[in-house]
C-alpha cells in the first residue's frame, strides 16, 4: 500500500486542523472502535461557507481525506458543498488504496454532517436537502451505525 | 536525517558476514547437492555441515532432526498439517493452540477445522502468556498436537515453553513450537525445553530471507507436505537454497555467539525506553514487562491511530510497526492485542519498536526525543482525545 504524494502532503501538512469556536455547523461520523472518526466544523455567512476547520482521529488516507475535504468547500456555497463527493476528494489526491476509499466516503459524510446541524440549527429539517449521513461504511459487525 | 531501524521482529538487516559465507554459494559453487559432480557434492557437502551446526546450536540429538523448509511459514503448516494429517488416522482429531499466535499457525489451525479437526484456543490473558494449567486442562484422549509460539511476534512475550513440553510427554502429545522469533535471542535447547517439532527462520537473526528450518525429534514423521525429489531425506522436495542454508546456519552462530551481551545491553535500552514513553499521559506497555524479548517494546496511546503515528515516525526516521488496522488492510485491530483484551479503540493506537544488535543507546534518546512530539501533536488533532479530556473532567 503506497500513497500518492498528495495524501502524504496533506498528511504531513494538514490544512484547517482545529475547531470554530462559533461555528454554525457541527458534525461528526464514524466511531473509535472502527478506528476513525472525523469532526468538522463549517462557519456560513450568506450562504458561503467562510470557514471550515477539522480534527481527525485516523490513519493517513483518514487525516488527508479530511484536510483536501475543507479545502474543497471553503470559500464555497452550500449548494456547491452539498454536491461534494468522496470521488472528488479522491481526485483531488490522486487516489487512494482501494482498502482506503472509506475514508474519501467518510470525509464526504463529515461534510454533509456539518451542514445537516447547520440546517438543523436554523430549524430546517436537513433530511430531504442533505440526505441520510451514513456514519461508516464498515460492514464488519462493528456496532458501527450503517444504514 | 537520522534513520532508526526498529522494525528486526518484521525483518532484519543481512549482517555481511553472513553475506561472505553465502557467496561462494552464489558464484562459483552452483552445483545442485543432487549431483555427483565436484560442485555439486561440495554444495552437498555445506548443507550438510550447516545442518549439523544448527543441530548442535539448538541441543538436537541429531543433524537427521533438521529439514530446510522456504521459511517459518512453510515450517509451521508443515509441523501442524503433517503432524495432525498423519495422526488423525490413529483416532486423533483435536488441536491446542492459542489466540494469539502468528497468523501461520492460526489460519492453518483453521484450514484443518475445514478438514474435520477440532482446534483449542487458549487465552493468553492480560500478560501474554498462556496458563501451562489450561494446556493440561486442554488435553484429551484425542489430542494430536499442541502448538504454542515460543515468543509472541507483536508484544514479545515468552511462553512456558519446557513446562508445556513437560505436560504433553507427560500425556503422549506431540508439541511444536513456532519458535521464529524466539530462535537467535533467547536460549533454546529442544532436549532439555521437552519440545518435538520447532519452527525457525532465518531473516530474524541477520540471516537471509527464504530460508528456514523444521526441527523434528527422532520417530517424530509429519506427513510429507512438499512433494517431489528426494530432497531432505525424502520428505520435503525441491532443489536445496543452498547459499540461504549456508547464511542460515552461520547467523544463528553468530547470533548467538553473542546473545549474552547482546541481551543484557537490549534489555535495559528496552526498559529505559519503556519507561520514558510511560511519561507520556494514557499510555501503557502490552504484554508482560519481564518474560518478554530483549529487544521489543509494544505501546498503545491513547486517543490516537497507530498507521498515523507509524507515518510520523517514517517522516522523523524512524521504522517501527503497528497493529492497527490501518496497516494490514484489514479492519480490525491486531488479533494479539485483542487477545490480551484491550479494547478496539485502544489497540487501534499501538506501536510496536523492535532492536536488535544494530541499535544503540543514541537511538533510545532519539525516539524519547520524537514519540511525544508526534504523540502530542496527533491528540491536538483527535476527535477521540477531546472526548476523553472530557471524560476526565467529568470524573
Amino acid at each position: 500500500m503506497a500513497y500518492t504524494e498528495k495524501v502524504m502532503d496533506h498528511f504531513a501538512n494538514p490544512r484547517n486542523v482545529g475547531e470554530i469556536k462559533d461555528a454554525s455547523g457541527v458534525g461528526e461520523v464514524g466511531n473509535s472502535k472502527c478506528g476513525d472518526i472525523m469532526k468538522m466544523y463549517i462557519k456560513v455567512e450568506g450562504n458561503v461557507i467562510v470557514d471550515c476547520k477539522f480534527k481527525t482521529f485516523g490513519c493517513g488516507a483518514a487525516i488527508a481525506t479530511s484536510s483536501m475535504a475543507t479545502e474543497l468547500i471553503k470559500g464555497k456555497t452550500i449548494d456547491e458543498a452539498l454536491k461534494l463527493t468522496n470521488k472528488a476528494v479522491m481526485e483531488a489526491l490522486d487516489g487512494l488504496p482501494p482498502v482506503k476509499v472509506h475514508c474519501s466516503v467518510l470525509a464526504e459524510q463529515a461534510i454533509k454532517a456539518a451542514l445537516a446541524d447547520y440546517y438543523t440549527r436554523q430549524g430546517i429539517d436537513p433530511e430531504p436537502i442533505v440526505g441520510k449521513i451514513q456514519e461508516c461504511d464498515h460492514d464488519h459487525g462493528c456496532g458501527c451505525s450503517d444504514f | 536525517m537520522r534513520r532508526i531501524y526498529a522494525d528486526n521482529a518484521a525483518t532484519t538487516a543481512l549482517s555481511p558476514k553472513v553475506l561472505d559465507k553465502m557467496m561462494p554459494y552464489l558464484t562459483t559453487v552452483y552445483g545442485n547437492p543432487s549431483s555427483l559432480y565436484g560442485i555439486g557434492a561440495e554444495a552437498k557437502e555445506a548443507v550438510e555441515e550447516a545442518r549439523a551446526k544448527i543441530a548442535t546450536l539448538i541441543g538436537a540429538n541429531s543433524p537427521n532432526e533438521i529439514y530446510f523448509t522456504s521459511g517459518g511459514s512453510e515450517a509451521d503448516n508443515w509441523a501442524i498439517k503433517g503432524m495432525c494429517r498423519a495422526l488423525k488416522k490413529k483416532g486423533k482429531t483435536h488441536i491446542i493452540t492459542s489466540k494469539f499466535e502468528h497468523h501461520a499457525v492460526l489460519h492453518t489451525c483453521k484450514a484443518l477445522e475445514k478438514e474435520g479437526f477440532e482446534v483449542t484456543y487458549l487465552d493468553v490473558y492480560e500478560n501474554g502468556i498462556v496458563k501451562v494449567e489450561d494446556v493440561k486442562n486442554a488435553i484429551k484422549d484425542t489430542t494430536a498436537l499442541v502448538t504454542i509460539m515460543y515468543a509472541n511476534n507483536e508484544i514479545g512475550t515468552i511462553q512456558p515453553i519446557k513446562e508445556i513440553g513437560a505436560i504433553c510427554r507427560e500425556n503422549k502429545v506431540i508439541f511444536h513450537t513456532d519458535a521464529v522469533q524466539a530462535v537467535g535471542n533467547v536460549d533454546i535447547n529442544v532436549e532439555d525445553q521437552n519440545i518435538d517439532m520447532l519452527s525457525l527462520t532465518g531473516h530474524k537473526f541477520h540471516g537471509p530471507k527464504g530460508c528456514g528450518a523444521l526441527y523434528c525429534r527422532r520417530g517424530v514423521r509429519p506427513e510429507i507436505l512438499i512433494d517431489g525429489g528426494a530432497q531432505e531425506r525424502t520428505r520435503r522436495a525441491g532443489t536445496e537454497n543452498v547459499a540461504g542454508i549456508v547464511g542460515l546456519a552461520e547467523a544463528l552462530e553468530l547470533s548467538l555467539s553473542t546473545m549474552n551481551e547482546r541481551n543484557a545491553r537490549l534489555t535495559k535500552m528496552r526498559d529505559r525506553l519503556m519507561d520514558g514513553l510511560l511519561t507520556i499521559e494514557r499510555s501503557r506497555v502490552n504484554g508482560d514487562r519481564v518474560h518478554r524479548l530483549p529487544g521489543n517494546i509494544n505501546m498503545c496511546f491513547e486517543g490516537i491511530e497507530g498507521e498515523s503515528l507509524l507515518l510520523r515516525l517514517d517522516m522523523a526516521g524512524i521504522c517501527a510497526s503497528s497493529g492497527s488496522a490501518c496497516t494490514s488492510g484489514d479492519l480490525d485491530p491486531s488479533h494479539v492485542l485483542l487477545s490480551i483484551g484491550l479494547p478496539h479503540e485502544i489497540a487501534h493506537g499501538s506501536m510496536r519498536l523492535s532492536f536488535s544488535d544494530d541499535n544503540t543507546e543514541e537511538d533510545v534518546d532519539y525516539i524519547l526525543e520524537q514519540v511525544p512530539k508526534i504523540v502530542d501533536y496527533l491528540r491536538m488533532m483527535s476527535p477521540l482525545w477531546e472526548k476523553i479530556k472530557e471524560e476526565e473532567r467529568n470524573n
